[in-house]
């Protein structure tokens, strides 16, 4: 009997020994991408090119294959702008891009457009690329990520910036499938203004509230983009008059804050 | 209209097939039930409830399920339950594939074992073929176990999630269902109908059954595999929505299905001789007579050549699987084995290794069982010199990749003065080395108890050794130059050249031999004369493998990351991410444990039902007879 007591403490040291191992190797835990937060209105180029970076090395896994190990051509080495030219300019290129802006974009949205010599698909003689469209699932980046990363590659090698920061009406609503039962986003200005409560304070929709100033006629008297600002950083400006309680609103969607916007800017007095 | 054509028809109503799945798992509960009724009833009563449940959530609209699409939901819309819901269907999930794995690879190679008997009329194979089948019909009661909580468990804690995968393979459940019941029923005519249909064309009958059995069984392993293919490479649906565009017949046969059909069929067969090899070794230990001994001897050297010749094409079916996820996903495949999770491999590789070890230690040691094995003992250092060598090379990282953002920091990742012994084909040349030199030990270990009198036998010796020094050869220069003096694309190249090497020495040394064996004399093999030692080999084999499929298994999920059906459907869970390696070394040796524990439970009843009091003697002393035979 002690024969088997022993084969079964061997049994069980053996189990441990492989778990040990586990131990030993450094420890790593792979986060899920998290949804980034950012407000267009507060973007700044260089905070756009940094957005670019964290993408590019996070949620974009563009440095599992872009790095030294000679999977994919390791971008962070050489001049993209200038290379993106040679691209276009080579006898094998069939896309449409006609500058480093649009090769790139191309590049990530249509990777077979132009497969770089000796990369391509086995067996597909490069006319096939192994990378996925990043704008397709699993990777999944926005436009305005896209755009983010081209940004980061023209400015890393001190190339001009051309992509333009974002405008807030090509900003999709910002998907909030990590955040724990996001409340649904209102389909319509007037939805919005109701869901917000601006009506409590100012005279709109009905209201006459006197609080704050009247928005009936904020069309008027306001450009969009100081709306705007009026709503994102409601203490920037406070209108003569008026005590500085308006709050911000950290839970309104950019597509809520545009609908907002558009419709406020056409309140100019007149009963329609 | 016919009977089959209104179940079809009801068929295709979704509330039908929950009923129909409910039917199942409570089917599946209570065949564990009848072999195990203490411990199942607590579950019979849950599947019951459960079914209440599902039969009040069946008031949806039913048309047009598949054009839905998949869902997408929210943390919050995940089942909270106190503790992790991942852990939870991790184990059960792993539990199953283990037991289910035993029970499907153990009539394999009885059928075979029987076959042999049969041919040979030896009554000891059939015998010994027997025996093995008790091991795997205690098991099927804890598959079923394990598979009915599984599937309660997945239903309960993700149950968006199975309300797609439902969508995507409900019609299945019928196959499923019937494919389950036939094995059941099959299974138990298998071996207890043994003994009665034992001689003559009786035999037939009962080898035909055999027969049928594994048909069955290998069909529910493939149709259980497209679940897993499906959800880390899906097909037959619209990648943009998740909507299901395609038959059953598309779904299932995605990219990744025979390759993982065939690397789990093989694995399947590896693993079950070597739970069985462990019955044996337990049993030898415990046996009191040499008869005993003889016999359980005999059973462990037969589980363990199941166990290896089944394990030696396995590293190929390997290649072929990775190499089908590298085609289907560029991604997942670097994700795997060079991302994040490339660690895991460095532990694969010591696994490996462990079982390469345990199988030639006890070939070596097997050798003592007869005068023969003397001529070659000398070759047994050379041999584990070789498979040393490789073992350090094959678990030397070459680049390991923390994570997207350290990759930058740490600039590259290759280690200065490890980094070219840890490329992939020094690897390979370790590899294949290592498989070469197991087939040696092997091929020494049937020689051993043979005189050779063929008149050809110096030039079928002087041949073999040849293609062993040509195979090596092929395999080193095949790394070197491959690996070294080309650039990426021809990497591949190499592996081709040692795989075939390595096959031509595992084909031609079988074919050399069966020739050379004609009319060799027999030395006598004292079996039961090998020593307590080598019995170890036999747990570390089982062991080593067990614990390589738990992680195994988990590398196969984790390389979907946040996704629960590959850029489909997301995982939103709070266990959406990719766990450290100590919480996975962690869960990896629970799980173990636990199959240790449940394999010893079933080593008890298989030794308990061939065990009997005798009766009460006048004297009033009670004895107890030992079992087996
Ligand atoms: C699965 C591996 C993989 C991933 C992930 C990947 N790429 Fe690529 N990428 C490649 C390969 C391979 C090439 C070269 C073949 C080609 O031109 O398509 C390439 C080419 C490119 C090019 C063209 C380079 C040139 O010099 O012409 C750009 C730009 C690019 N990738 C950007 C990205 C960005 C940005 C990401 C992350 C969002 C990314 N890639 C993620 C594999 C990948
Ligand atoms: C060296 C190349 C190999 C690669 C790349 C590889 C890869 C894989 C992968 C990705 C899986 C997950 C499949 C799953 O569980 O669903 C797997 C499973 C498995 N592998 Fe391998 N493998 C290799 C070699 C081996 C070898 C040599 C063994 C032999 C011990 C082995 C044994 C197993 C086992 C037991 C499983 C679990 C099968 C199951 O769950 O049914 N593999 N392998």
């Amino acid at each position: 009997m002690s024969a088997l007591a022993r084969a079964l403490g061997f049994s069980v040291a053996m189990i441990l020994a492989f778990a040990a191992i586990t131990y030993v190797l450094p420890q790593v835990k792979g986060e899920a991408p998290e949804e980034e937060e950012m407000v267009i209105g507060e973007l700044t180029m260089d905070s756009f090119v940094a957005l670019g970076e964290k993408l590019y090395q996070g949620k974009g896994t563009c440095t599992l294959c872009h790095n030294s190990l000679g999977r994919a051509p390791d971008m962070l080495t050489y001049d993209v702008q200038s290379t993106s030219l040679e691209r276009i300019a080579d006898s094998r290129y069939q896309g449409q891009a006609g500058d480093a802006e649009s090769y790139l974009r191309e590049s990530m949205l249509e990777p077979s457009a132009y497969v770089v010599e000796g990369f391509g698909k086995k067996g597909s003689n490069d006319t096939e690329s192994p990378m996925p469209a990043v704008n397709q699932p699993p990777i999944q980046l926005s436009d305005i990520e896209t755009d983010a990363i081209i940004a980061f590659l023209q400015q890393k090698d001190g190339n001009p910036v051309t992509v333009a920061l974002p405008s807030a009406d090509a900003a999709p609503a910002v998907e909030a499938e990590n955040t724990a039962a996001a409340p649904a986003l209102a389909q319509n200005a007037e939805e919005a203004i109701a869901k917000f409560g601006c009506a409590a304070c100012h005279a709109i929709l009905g209201s006459e509230s006197p609080v704050g100033p009247s928005l009936k006629d904020v069309g008027q008297r306001l450009q969009p983009d100081q709306i705007r600002i009026s709503i994102i950083d409601p203490k920037a400006e406070i209108a003569q008059g008026f005590p500085p309680i308006m709050p911000e609103f950290p839970n309104m969607a950019l597509a809520e804050l545009e609908m907002v916007v558009q419709y406020l800017s056409q309140q100019t007095g007149a009963q329609p | 209209m016919s009977g089959i054509s209104i179940t079809l028809q009801r068929f295709r109503n979704a509330s039908f097939r929950r009923r129909l799945l409910t039917l199942l798992l409570v089917a599946m509960f209570g065949l564990g039930a009848v072999m195990l009724a203490p411990v199942a009833t607590a579950d019979t009563h849950a599947s019951e409830q459960h079914s209440a449940a599902l039969d009040s959530a069946a008031g949806n609209p039913e048309t047009a399920l598949e054009a839905l699409p998949a869902p997408k939901p929210k943390r919050g819309d995940y089942p909270n339950i106190g503790t992790s819901s991942r852990a939870i269907v991790w184990v059960f999930a792993q539990m199953h594939l283990f037991f289910g794995a035993l029970v499907l690879a153990v009539p394999i190679f009885v059928l075979v074992i029987e076959f042999i008997g049969f041919k040979t009329r030896d009554d000891r194979y059939d015998d010994m073929a027997h025996e093995f089948m008790k091991i795997s019909l205690t098991a099927y009661a804890i598959t079923a176990l394990f598979g009915g909580t599984l599937a309660l468990s997945l239903f309960l804690l993700y149950p968006q999630f199975m309300t797609y995968m439902m969508r995507a393979f409900g019609s299945q459940v019928l196959i499923y269902a019937l494919l389950f019941f036939l094995e059941s029923m099959l299974l138990y005519i298998y071996y207890y109908g043994w003994d009665a249909l034992r001689y003559g064309n009786r035999k037939w009958v009962h080898l035909t059954l055999g027969l049928l059995l594994n048909g069955v069984g290998s069909t529910l392993l493939v149709v259980a595999n497209s679940w897993s293919t499906f959800m880390m490479a899906p097909s037959g649906i619209d990648p943009a929505s998740g909507a299901i565009t395609g038959s059953l017949w598309e779904i299932m046969k995605g990219p990744l299905w025979n390759p993982l059909n065939l690397h789990r069929f093989l694995a399947n067969i590896a693993f079950g001789g070597a739970v069985v090899g462990a019955y044996a070794a337990f049993k030898f230990l415990a046996a009191k007579s040499a008869a005993e001994k003889a016999h359980y001897d005999w059973m462990g050297y037969t589980s363990n050549f199941v166990a290896i010749l089944a394990f030696l094409p396995l590293p190929f079916a390997g290649y072929w699987l990775m190499a089908e996820v590298y085609a289907y996903s560029q991604q997942m495949g670097i994700l795997a084995m060079g991302g994040i999770l490339a660690w895991l491999f460095v532990i694969q590789a010591v696994l490996i290794c462990t079982i390469l070890l345990a199988a030639n230690y006890y070939l070596w040691n097997g050798m003592a069982r007869t005068d023969g094995g003397e001529r070659y003992r000398w070759m047994i250092k050379y041999i584990a010199l070789v498979l040393i060598m490789g073992f350090l090379v094959w678990i030397t990282p070459h680049n390991v990749i923390y994570s997207g953002s350290e990759i930058a920091r740490l600039g590259g990742s290759a280690h200065p003065v490890l980094g070219p012994l840890g490329i992939m084909p020094a690897k390979n040349i370790a590899v294949f080395l290592m498989l070469v030199m197991t087939f040696l030990s092997f091929q020494l270990y049937r020689r051993a108890d043979k005189e050779i009198t063929v008149n050809w036998r110096h030039w079928g010796n002087a041949l073999m050794i040849a293609i062993y020094i040509v195979a090596c050869v092929n395999i080193v220069f095949a790394g070197v130059y491959y690996g070294y003096f080309t650039n990426t694309v021809y990497k591949v190249g190499s592996s081709v050249l040692q795989v075939m090497s390595t096959v031509v020495v595992i084909v031609s040394g079988v074919v050399i031999d069966t020739l050379m064996f004609k009319g060799a004399k027999k030395l006598p093999v004292n079996w039961g004369m090998v020593s307590n030692r080598s019995q170890y080999a036999l747990f570390a084999l089982p062991i080593a493998f067990t614990w390589l499929m738990a992680l195994m298994g988990y590398i196969r999920s984790s390389v979907r990351t946040h996704w629960h059906v590959y850029a489909v459907m997301k995982d939103n869970s709070p266990d959406n991410f990719i766990p450290p390696l100590a919480t996975v070394g962690n869960m990896v040796t629970g799980i173990t444990l636990l199959f240790l524990v449940f394999v010893l439970f079933i080593f008890w009843i298989a030794n308990l039902s061939g065990t009997r009091q005798l009766p009460p003697q006048p004297q009033g002393d009670v004895a107890l007879a030992g079992g087996g035979k």
